[in-house]
């Protein structure tokens, strides 16, 4: 029984060292991305490109979700609201679901699954054919090079999406509202209008996003750089990353909207 | 203060290195002069590689001192490492060619990044580069459209593209028809002769190597285990050098990996 015990102490404890070290390395690696961003800032067509391959290349992916998930935000508040009489506030439920919620949480699992796998991937695939390496005997930093343009598109890219996201989902939302259910037009965009505020709603929303960005970005380039260079490595490097963001997006979401809308009311 | 002597690109002393408990270099001591081309051999994972990248800086020895063209590697801040790898060019095992970049932009890449050259000097020069490999015609194609031996050649011209002083080969050789290897082999000689460079070859192909290099030095557990001309490799009755060179599956290096008794794993004892 002691000994079984004495096992199980050393596992945990082992488990827990692991843990730490990984944190203590990301940690590290963050460190030294931030000192590398400025020479990123200053070749804005490495980020432009990156953006196109992370951002612009997740826009359909990002406004058919937007579209259908605002569709069914409309039918299923249709529903709830009618009970009270009050169907014309379809328009202001599903905006403010959007652009508070929705808009930054969907997207940014979306783009973990769409765009951040994608360059976990890249980049470990990068190191297994020691192209990293090449580029470090050639005298150039790869986290300046290769790491940088992919974690600052993350994060420029997000928050445009979700705004995509939350344009498809209204538009959405006026489908089935306005031209399907027959909730009146003016009713609809009046009361969104009035009700969706710029700075508590929108400007919490952008903020939201900029802050998964940052996750997701981080999370899906220390995943890559760090991935044991075989395909199993890759392969667990690549869930590890859309594991790890969509947690990680969640928990932020919990924090932030604590922090943004307690006791708004 | 290691001494040093100006006629020496490389010197190692009393070097040691090891992963985490595992020892791979044990009190190595190595000169490479200034011109030489010099080859090192010995088993696999008998640190040879490990010998390269402590060389390029790559790694840091537990003990001893890497000296590069005077400078203490191990020693060097990042900035300093980089100014020292600029003259260095490194040729890796399977190219290391960049996959979203086509040949000309590969080879472009180290102009592009390390020069304020306007770009069409830096055609030219990718242009002689890849003509000095045979490859100016090859310049549109993307590294999936090569054969290895071809990829192989691009990632010298990629190597040489700063004209560096020491080049580093990682098994140059490996995974290349017999034609390739002899394009390979005599690019090697004849850049090392055209830039006047020092060049360190990590191999095991015995016959392209010999006919290349002005030393082998054999690596055994860890250690120096001779230090000889290429005639000598195979006129010496060395019993680990004759089992490396005649292909030998049993001899000095094993060829069953250390276990428990056979009879009696087999019954169970």
């Amino acid at each position: 029984m002691s000994a079984y015990f004495i096992r199980l102490i050393s596992a945990l404890g082992r488990l827990v060292t692991s843990r730490l070290d990984r944190l203590g390395l990301a940690a590290r690696f963050a460190g030294l991305l931030m000192v590398s961003l400025r020479i990123a800032l200053g070749r804005l067509s490495l980020i432009f490109r990156e953006v196109y391959f992370s951002g612009v290349r997740s826009l359909s992916i990002v406004a058919v979700s937007g579209l259908f998930v605002g569709m069914v935000l409309a039918v299923q508040g249709y529903e709830v609201l009618q009970r009270y009489g009050s169907a014309e506030s379809l328009g202001v439920i599903v905006a403010l679901s959007l652009v508070r919620e929705l808009g930054p949480v969907v997207t940014a699992l979306l783009f973990a699954g769409r765009a951040s796998s994608a360059v976990t991937a890249e980049i470990g695939l990068m190191r297994a054919t020691e192209q990293l390496a090449a580029m470090d005997m050639m005298a150039v930093d790869p986290i300046s090079r290769v790491v940088a343009p992919r974690f600052l598109a993350a994060i420029f890219s997000m928050p445009f999406l979700a705004a995509i996201f939350s344009t498809a989902g209204v538009i959405g939302a006026w489908i089935i509202g306005v031209k399907l259910i027959g909730i009146d037009d003016g009713a609809f965009w009046s009361q969104m209008q009035a009700n969706v505020d710029v700075r508590i709603d929108v400007l919490n929303g952008l903020v939201k996003s900029i802050v998964f960005g940052t996750s997701v970005g981080l999370i899906s380039v220390f995943e890559g750089y760090f991935a044991a260079p075989t395909a199993e490595g890759i392969a667990t490097a690549t869930t590890r990353t859309v594991v790890i963001s969509s947690l990680s997006v969640l928990l932020l979401d919990l924090l932030l909207t604590v922090m943004m809308f307690r006791g708004l009311s | 203060m290691t001494s040093f002597h100006e006629s020496e690109m490389i010197a190692l002393k009393d070097v040691c290195f090891s992963y985490a408990d595992r020892p791979i270099l044990n009190g190595i001591d190595l000169t490479i002069k200034r011109g030489e081309i010099i080859a090192i051999m010995g088993g696999s994972g008998g640190g040879k590689t490990t010998l390269l990248g402590l060389i390029a800086g790559r790694l840091k020895p537990q003990s001893g001192s890497v000296l590069v063209n005077g400078l203490e590697v191990p020693k060097l801040r990042q900035t300093e490492l980089y100014g020292l790898r600029r003259k260095i060019g490194m040729l890796f095992q399977f190219g290391a060619l960049f996959t979203d970049l086509n040949v000309f932009d590969n080879v472009a890449f180290p102009y592009r990044e390390q020069t304020n050259l306007p770009e069409e000097m830096i055609r030219t020069l990718v242009l002689l580069k890849l003509e000095a490999v045979g490859l100016r015609g090859a310049k549109d194609l993307m590294p999936a459209e090569l054969s290895g031996g071809m990829a192989r050649r691009v990632a010298l011209a990629r190597a040489v593209a700063l004209d560096p002083s020491v080049m580093l080969y990682d098994e140059p050789f490996t995974g290349l028809d017999p034609i390739s290897v002899g394009i390979i082999g005599r690019l090697i000689k004849r850049l090392n002769r055209a830039l006047g460079m020092t060049s360190v070859i990590v191999t095991h192909d015995l016959n392209e190597t010999l006919r290349l290099v002005d030393r082998v030095v054999v690596l055994s557990q860890g250690k120096i285990h001779r230090d000889m001309a290429p005639e000598e490799i195979r006129s010496t009755d060395d019993p680990f050098i004759r089992q490396f060179a005649d292909g030998l599956p049993d001899g000095p290096v094993p060829f069953h990996y250390p276990g428990r008794d056979y009879w009696s794993e087999l019954m169970g004892q």
